[in-house]
């Protein structure tokens, strides 16, 4: 027993050496760990912080980061690289964003349909061997341009195209085209993307000349572009209007229809049948204004016979011409006679 | 995922980066926050913002140059400010008459004010006057808040939101023991006066795994008096604490753990089929060639009537 006590005391003798770590509270605090906040919802000691402010509010503040850091030692540690580190755990307290939360890319045009069909993009190789030059050409960028000029250091001009022509420069104009058309394919999709509505874009413009299809179309889609859509425009003898691809989409005023495709007999079946059915239930349609107003016609008109076929009293009529008595009829316009000598007694109608 | 939804595309490949970076993002780095001068600030606001600068040191900026402008009723100047040092934390010190020693501290939402709290530093000590070991610098401090009317007040509830938005530094996800050094302390009292009060932490022996606690003042210390606000409206507020869809936790279902720490989970069976369940074989209960042979034939018939019926309705 003695053993006990000595060790007993001992440690009582070690723990007094030391000051506590345990505080006490009337209310718990709050802890945030993951960010390192504690909130104290004890009411402070306004005497103490009128007479003695900075040792009080000291003092205060170290009992409270006691406690946090008390919740911060309970963790677990790791150590990493010779020093001890404490995984925190996820932040409570919310706070607000610098930017709002991003929002999902919007897809191309293109994006969509080859999502639709489910064609995934492949990936080219940058180098492709060349067979002519019989060395390693790249699809694009640095040296592309340098090959393609050793590659392409004569054109032949085709035979059906005017021989003076100058097939570089072609190659040039069709390559700009191409670039063009990919960047307005791009604001086309930002456009999309933003829901900006854009005006319809007629023909291509070509710096060619147009061909008999695209003159027809042009025609088509400009004597439609009146303000009665055309109807009152004349026709040449044996006019043809355009048609085509995408043509009826270009002309004003025409909707576009598309074909339903044949149905199957049982569904042409079923169709004909709702049909019939649907018919066959109606039920007449009631217009409650409609019928209001008629029950209320048929109610004047009843009354106003009942009063005609109603005799008047004959003690009544003696009171007439006078302003005071309200029960007499209301004065009318003459009836059936006109005297333009005669002025017009009664309500006047305008 | 990036995207740069604008109609003129950057020309060199730097500026493409550039506009990438400041595209908003899932998971945001630490605000950054920018200090102005109003109009004549005193030497007490201007010692007391660049001390505010020097702990919050690599996140911020310190503008020196005067600008005659008033938050309060023009606020384009500051949204200019952030947008150009990518900032949503600010803070203005100005000086008048009316208003002596004000510290208008707020932040930004998409480029546009959130919130804006004004304070007027009615006494103030710098870091400089005390004359001792400061704490390294970009260390995550511990935040305090002392008394009741953090939580009752509603300017109060947002003015701590700002200042652990202010000074929390960033999320982290382990720190190391000894780099718990700093503290700050903020004490609020009914009448609306805000103590600011910044401590070193010093960790003596206490004969446990946990170490005793002592405090040292390092500064800066400042007592504030809260003024006039601009809060952000609910919604707002709401929208800008919206958490996107990537860093919100992922709960799994229909896992448990009871009081003793052991994990349960409820797994889904399918129907079992017990009739054609394979039991014992036993000789006396095989089928004769006679029982098979019937069985053959009602089967047989079964689906005759079936085929029948079948034409019948057709």
């Amino acid at each position: 027993m003695d053993i006990v006590n000595e060790i007993l005391e001992r440690e009582q003798k070690k723990a007094e050496k030391y000051k506590p770590i345990t505080v006490e509270k009337h209310l718990e605090l709050e802890f945030d760990i993951g960010t390192l906040l504690a909130c104290d919802t004890n009411d402070l000691d306004t005497k103490l912080l009128n007479s003695d402010k900075d040792v009080y509010l000291q003092s205060l503040t170290r009992d409270n980061t006691q406690l946090l850091l008390n919740k911060v030692w309970e963790l677990p540690t790791e150590r990493i690289e010779e020093a001890i580190v404490v995984r925190l755990p996820q932040p409570t307290t919310v706070l607000p964003r610098a930017k709002p939360v991003p929002k999902p890319k919007p897809l191309t045009k293109w994006q969509e349909f080859a999502k639709t069909k489910g064609i995934t993009k492949k990936k080219k190789d940058k180098l492709q061997w060349d067979e002519q030059l019989q060395k390693w050409v790249p699809l694009f960028g640095f040296k592309k341009s340098a090959a393609e000029k050793e590659k392409n250091w004569l054109i032949e001009v085709p035979q059906n195209v005017d021989p003076m022509t100058d097939m570089y420069e072609k190659k040039a104009s069709e390559k700009s085209e191409k670039v063009a058309k990919n960047e307005l394919q791009r604001l086309k999709n930002i456009a999309r993307a933003k829901k900006v509505k854009i005006p319809r874009v007629g023909l291509p413009v070509t710096s060619d000349k147009a061909s008999a299809t695209q003159l027809a179309t042009a025609t088509t889609v400009a004597k439609a572009s009146t303000a009665s859509l055309g109807k009152f425009q004349n026709k040449l003898p044996k006019e043809k209007e355009a048609r085509g691809k995408g043509v009826h989409e270009l002309i004003p005023g025409k909707e576009r229809k598309r074909k339903a495709p044949v149905p199957t007999p049982a569904a042409e079946k079923e169709s004909n049948l709702s049909l019939i059915d649907t018919i066959l239930n109606k039920r007449p349609k009631i217009d409650m204004e409609k019928a209001v107003t008629k029950h209320i016609n048929n109610e004047q008109v009843q009354r106003s016979e009942e009063k005609k076929s109603i005799k008047p009293s004959k003690g009544k009529g003696k009171g007439k011409g006078n302003a005071t008595n309200f029960t007499a009829k209301k004065p009318k316009a003459g009836k059936g006679k006109r005297a333009p000598s005669k002025k017009n007694n009664g309500r006047k109608r305008r | 995922m990036p995207i740069i939804q604008r109609i003129k595309k950057p020309i060199t490949r730097k500026g493409k980066k550039v506009l990438l970076s400041k595209e908003p993002k899932p998971i945001e780095g630490p605000k950054q926050c920018v200090f102005l001068q109003g109009r004549n600030p005193s030497e007490r606001t201007r010692k007391l913002l660049k001390d505010i600068y020097d702990l919050k040191k690599p996140d911020a900026a310190y503008l020196s140059r005067k600008n005659d402008f008033v938050p309060f009723e023009d606020s384009s100047l500051i949204e200019k400010m952030c947008n150009k040092k990518e900032a949503a934390l600010f803070g203005v010190g100005s000086h008048s008459k009316k208003r002596p020693h004000n510290i208008i501290l707020g932040r930004t939402f998409d480029y546009g004010i959130l919130d804006m709290i004004e304070l007027g530093a009615e006494s103030y000590k710098a870091m400089s006057e005390f004359h001792n070991m400061k704490v390294l610098s970009g260390l995550k401090p511990c935040l305090v808040f002392n008394g009741p009317a953090w939580d009752l007040n509603q300017d109060l509830k947002r003015l701590k939101s700002l200042f652990t938005d202010f000074f929390h530094r960033e999320k982290v996800e382990s720190i190391r023991l000894q780099g718990l050094e700093h503290v700050l302390s903020f004490a609020a009292t009914d009448d609306g006066s805000i103590y600011f009060r910044s401590y070193k932490i010093l960790l003596k022996k206490s004969g446990q795994r946990t170490p005793r606690i002592e405090l040292e003042e390092i500064g800066p210390s400042i007592d504030f008096k809260l003024r006039r606000t601009k809060l952000a409206s609910d919604d707002l507020y709401k929208e800008a604490c919206r958490i996107p869809r990537e860093v919100k936790p992922l709960t799994k279902k229909n896992i448990s753990r009871d009081a003793f720490g052991s994990k349960l989970g409820r797994i889904h069976m399918g129907r079992q089929d017990i009739n054609r369940l394979q039991t014992r074989k036993m000789k006396g209960l095989k089928k004769t060639p006679e029982e098979k042979k019937q069985m053959f034939l009602k089967k047989k018939k079964l689906r005759q009537a079936a085929k029948q019926a079948q034409n019948v309705t057709k």
